[in-house]
């Protein structure tokens, strides 16, 4: 261990130690040992199905993110076409959002599927020190004393005890990541189904607080060039069609759906 | 020696290469200690990829305790502050 200061991995391998120390004595009972190996191999599977499910959960947010999008553009046009500029304009900020939450969704679900990756190939590892582990036991427990063959299963205890720590401390990683991104995606999916016009018509004059934090979190300059793009597509003065009763349509346009 | 990078693997590294490991060690401490954050992340990655790239990988039944244990390759600067002083990657 000559030179071994590096303090970095002195706090870490001290901890992972700590860790091991906690548990009971790996080598009391070698069958039991094993055992409990086994188990913990169990735990580490339902983690891994546990990432896979908070993935699926934000694969499944994004699809309908995506239908929001197309659903807001076409609303945004039919305002415009309608001449209620306000309206397109809140229906765009909208669009903003839900398009800004997609992106973050997709390095999210990139991340989870990392952090997956990981989990499944620490869990090969596992196993296979397991495997090794259960040889190991039976060639030690037939060919030494009782004695050294405590201090040999010992060690090879203590190998298996150190990879379980480090899927351990992946799968606690995993676990917070997966619930940091829980929390911020129910939060915007709750603004977001909120603010998801189902009728534009639904949709009066003056904001509501929805709208108001919609607003905030949406790029306004990106808003206005988009307005400004769907304005020049619809093209200026054509007749619009009148699909908001109870908001006064502008001069001079007449009713056409 | 055999240096653990976690949630990747065991390596084994010789005797030299443990030298030169921990020198590159202890400049990613000092810069932590340092609050140097933006050289972080790359003096911290030269760590990992000098043992990735210097050590072998250990099979994976091999039953072989870890040396050195190097904390895993997403570790956050702030993650890393905190382990030196007590909270951090894992807990107390």
């Amino acid at each position: 261990m000559a030179g071994l200061g590096g303090r970095m991995s002195t706090v870490v391998k001290a901890k992972v130690s700590k860790l091991l120390d906690r548990a009971e004595d790996p080598a009391e009972t070698l069958d039991y040992s094993y055992q409990k190996q086994v188990e913990q191999l169990q735990n580490v599977k339902k983690g891994i199905a546990d990432v896979v499910t908070a993935k699926k959960r934000l694969q499944m947010q994004e699809n309908s993110l995506q239908q929001s999008v197309v659903k807001l553009d076409t609303q945004a046009r039919q305002a415009l076409a309608a001449g209620k500029e306000d309206l397109a304009r809140t229906a765009l900020e909208r669009k903003n959002v839900a398009q800004t939450e997609l992106q973050s969704l997709d390095t999210q679900v990139a991340e989870l599927e990392d952090q997956q990756q990981k989990l499944t190939d620490s869990e090969q590892k596992l196993r296979a020190k397991i495997e090794a582990f259960r040889t190991k036991k039976e060639v030690i427990k037939a060919q030494y004393s009782a004695a050294e063959a405590q201090v040999r299963i010992s060690e090879a205890a203590t190998g298996v005890g150190e990879q379980m720590a480090d899927v351990g401390l992946a799968m606690q990683r995993a676990v917070d990541k997966t619930e940091n991104m829980r929390a911020r995606a129910d939060a915007v999916q709750e603004l977001e189904a909120a603010g998801t016009f189902e009728d534009i018509t639904q949709l009066g004059p003056g904001e509501d607080d929805i709208d108001r934090q919609l607003k905030e979190l949406s790029s306004q300059p990106a808003v206005d060039d988009e307005l400004a793009k769907m304005k020049s597509e619809i093209g200026q003065g054509a007749p619009a069609p009148q699909i908001a009763p109870g908001e006064q349509a502008p001069a001079g346009e007449g009713e056409k759906a | 020696m055999i240096v653990r990078i976690s949630g990747e693997g065991q390596y084994r590294l010789s005797d030299a290469d443990g030298e030169r490991l921990n020198q590159l060690e202890n400049e990613v401490v000092a810069i932590v200690n340092d609050g140097r954050e933006d050289d972080f992340r790359a003096a911290f990655q030269a760590v990992l990829s000098f043992v990735r790239a210097h050590g072998t990988e250990l099979a994976d039944d091999a039953l072989e305790t870890s040396e050195v244990i190097l904390p895993p390759s997403d570790a956050t600067y702030d993650e890393a502050r905190h382990e030196f002083t007590g909270e951090g990657l894992i807990p107390d």
